[in-house]
């Protein structure tokens, strides 16, 4: 029975990951648990005392599904920068994937199928931890991992497109500070995008962030609109259409010129 | 295998304006151990990744394996075994675990791989290493590692792009015996060297090449009988000798004459003979030796210029 070239890849990273994960189990299960208690129960107290509801929901279920699919977001953004260079550059494994009969396209998907899985390993720790701090009202909570996992692909899968394209890693502190901060924060992750001032709100919409804690929000809080549940997923997918067709070229270029 | 192991015509490869390989022919029989002689830059790596199919070809016709490179690419790999130039091991993973993922990246069951892995790692003598991380281990077993992981698929044909290079002499010597093996098994050999030692040691055929082209073809012994003469005499001046004018007066001793930074070699049938008359015509030099012509001399005389330069 024949494995297809992308599980393959996947099984590699898993294989990694496997080796590493003691190192990074503390930090997957330690983070949401520290941020949950800042935001949600610290900053949520004083929100819950001063205004009440944030849309109608308790702070910190408003705030638990975006810390969750922002988390995926952040992990899977430099999970596609500084390996992926060192991938091609620094450490090189994956010209010695190209050398079998693995594609560079397929090592590209195979490694975007990865980081969605990873990002989605941390956002069922987080899920965990926010339903035992009470977080999750509704049992659609589950789903909100699937989101984290295509919000994940939507930024990796760009990102990974570019990062294979560069000769240093010196784009990508910009790339952290200019482009994944912002959006960590004016996502409608720690309020709703209605508080932008009116001229930055529709930008919202342009983040794929925002269409990825919609989903993860719509998921734990078990509150949701169908149709906007479709235009959410459909933008994210189409984040990864686009990111795919260049990364494929991209890796081609880079690890097959 | 009927027909070539690789075949190619007018191979060419282009990146943007600039020709790294330039219509080179060569056919590689199954069996053979044939090398590409050449020095940096000379387009050796482009035409092994040509070969290997990870890098598309420019112009001309190549076959592998009787297959075409742009059509049926994955097919090749699965048959084909590489030790690149650079390693590219996983460096914070075991030396075993780098030979477990290897084997899935060719779909091979796990079983059937950890049967080979410890079969290889016995192979390049690097069983006790087998729970070491990669990144601690010393020039010499990472290259046998990547030669061990070249062979997870049981390869019909084996590249290996500069498989000695930066190595010292020890290490050289075992890997060379490792290649000898390989090659008595019946696994076809292609390899890149700026060495004309290893060259000498490893390939019944080789061709050199030199910017972009292909200089010369044949056995190590043919490419010598063909284009130097039997033995070499090197004549290094004395420090304030001038150059010009010594070689000059050298040209009469020999058939040939060729000036190098820091020393004259002076082409003959009998070495010892013309050093004698060297010798006794009072000739300024810090050190006269005579030694056998070597591919360096065939490179040389063919090109003008040394390998390592
Ligand atoms: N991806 C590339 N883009 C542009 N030029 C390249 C590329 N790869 C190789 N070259 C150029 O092609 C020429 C031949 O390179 P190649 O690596 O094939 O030489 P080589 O014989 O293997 O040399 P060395 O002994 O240094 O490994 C060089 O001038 C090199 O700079
Ligand atoms: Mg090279």
């Amino acid at each position: 029975m024949s494995t297809p070239p992308l599980l393959r890849v996947v099984e590699r990273e898993a294989l990694v990951y496997a080796r590493l994960w003691r190192g990074l189990a503390f930090s997957t299960f330690v983070q949401p648990a520290l941020y949950l208690a800042a935001m949600g129960i610290g900053l949520g107290g004083m929100v819950s005392a001063h205004s009440g509801r944030v849309d109608g929901l308790a702070y910190l279920d408003f705030v638990a599904p975006g810390l969750l699919v922002a988390s995926a977001m952040q992990l899977a953004a430099s999970e596609s920068m500084w390996p992926v260079l060192g991938g091609a550059k620094w450490m090189r494994q994956f010209h010695g994937v190209v050398a079998t009969p693995i594609g560079p396209g397929e090592l590209f998907g195979g490694f975007v199928l990865w980081t969605a899985l990873r990002s989605m390993l941390g956002a069922a720790a987080f899920l965990l931890v926010a339903a035992l701090l009470g977080a999750v009202p509704s049992a659609w909570g589950i789903l909100a991992v699937l989101a984290a996992g295509l919000c994940a692909a939507a930024f990796c899968a760009p990102i990974t497109a570019f990062s294979i394209s560069q000769d240093s890693d010196l784009s990508f502190p910009l790339i952290m500070r200019l482009g994944v901060l912002p959006l960590f924060l004016f996502s409608g992750t720690f309020f709703p995008v209605s508080q932008l001032p009116s001229g930055l709100r529709p930008f919202a919409v342009l983040s794929p962030l925002w269409h990825g804690v919609e989903l993860g929000r719509a998921a734990t809080t078990g509150r949701f609109d169908f149709a906007a549940v479709v235009v959410h997923v459909a933008v994210l997918v189409a984040c990864i259409g686009v990111g795919a067709t260049f990364g494929v070229r991209a890796f081609a270029r880079r690890l097959s010129a | 295998m009927n027909g070539p192991m690789i075949e190619a015509r007018a191979l060419t490869k282009r990146f943007g304006p600039f020709v790294a390989v330039d219509g080179i022919d060569f056919r590689i029989e199954p069996g053979e151990a044939f090398g590409f002689l050449g020095p940096n830059g000379a387009g050796k790596t482009s035409t092994m990744r040509m070969i290997g199919c990870v890098s598309p070809r420019s112009g001309g016709v190549l076959r592998v394996l009787g297959l075409d490179p742009t059509d049926d690419g994955p097919e090749i790999r699965a048959r084909v075994g590489v030790v690149p130039q650079e390693d590219n091991l996983d460096t914070e993973l075991t030396v075993w675990d780098n030979l477990m993922i290897y084997g899935r990246y060719f779909d091979l069951p796990r079983r059937e791989i950890r049967e080979r892995a410890t079969e290889l790692l016995e192979f390049v003598q690097l069983s006790d290493r087998r729970s070491s991380r990669v990144d601690p281990l010393s020039g010499g077993m990472k290259r046998r590692l990547t030669i061990a992981r070249s062979l997870i698929n049981r390869p019909e044909l084996l590249l290996l792009d500069e498989p000695t290079t930066g190595l010292d002499p020890q290490a050289r010597h075992l890997l060379w015996d490792r290649l000898y093996r390989l090659k008595r098994s019946g696994v076809t050999l292609v390899l890149t060297t700026h060495y004309m030692d290893e060259a000498e040691q490893l390939c019944d055929r080789l061709v050199i090449m030199d910017n972009a082209q292909i200089v010369a073809e044949g056995s190590p012994r043919q490419l010598i009988v063909d284009n130097v003469t039997r033995e070499v005499v090197e004549v290094r001046l004395a420090i304030d000798a001038d150059p010009a004018a010594e070689v000059a007066k050298l040209k009469r001793f020999g058939d040939r004459v060729e000036a190098l930074a820091d020393r004259v070699l002076v082409y003959t049938d009998d070495g010892d003979a013309t050093a004698g008359e060297v010798a006794s015509d009072g000739f300024d030099a810090a050190s006269v030796l005579v030694r056998r012509a070597s591919l360096e001399d065939v490179f040389l005389i063919l090109t003008g210029r040394t390998l390592e330069d």
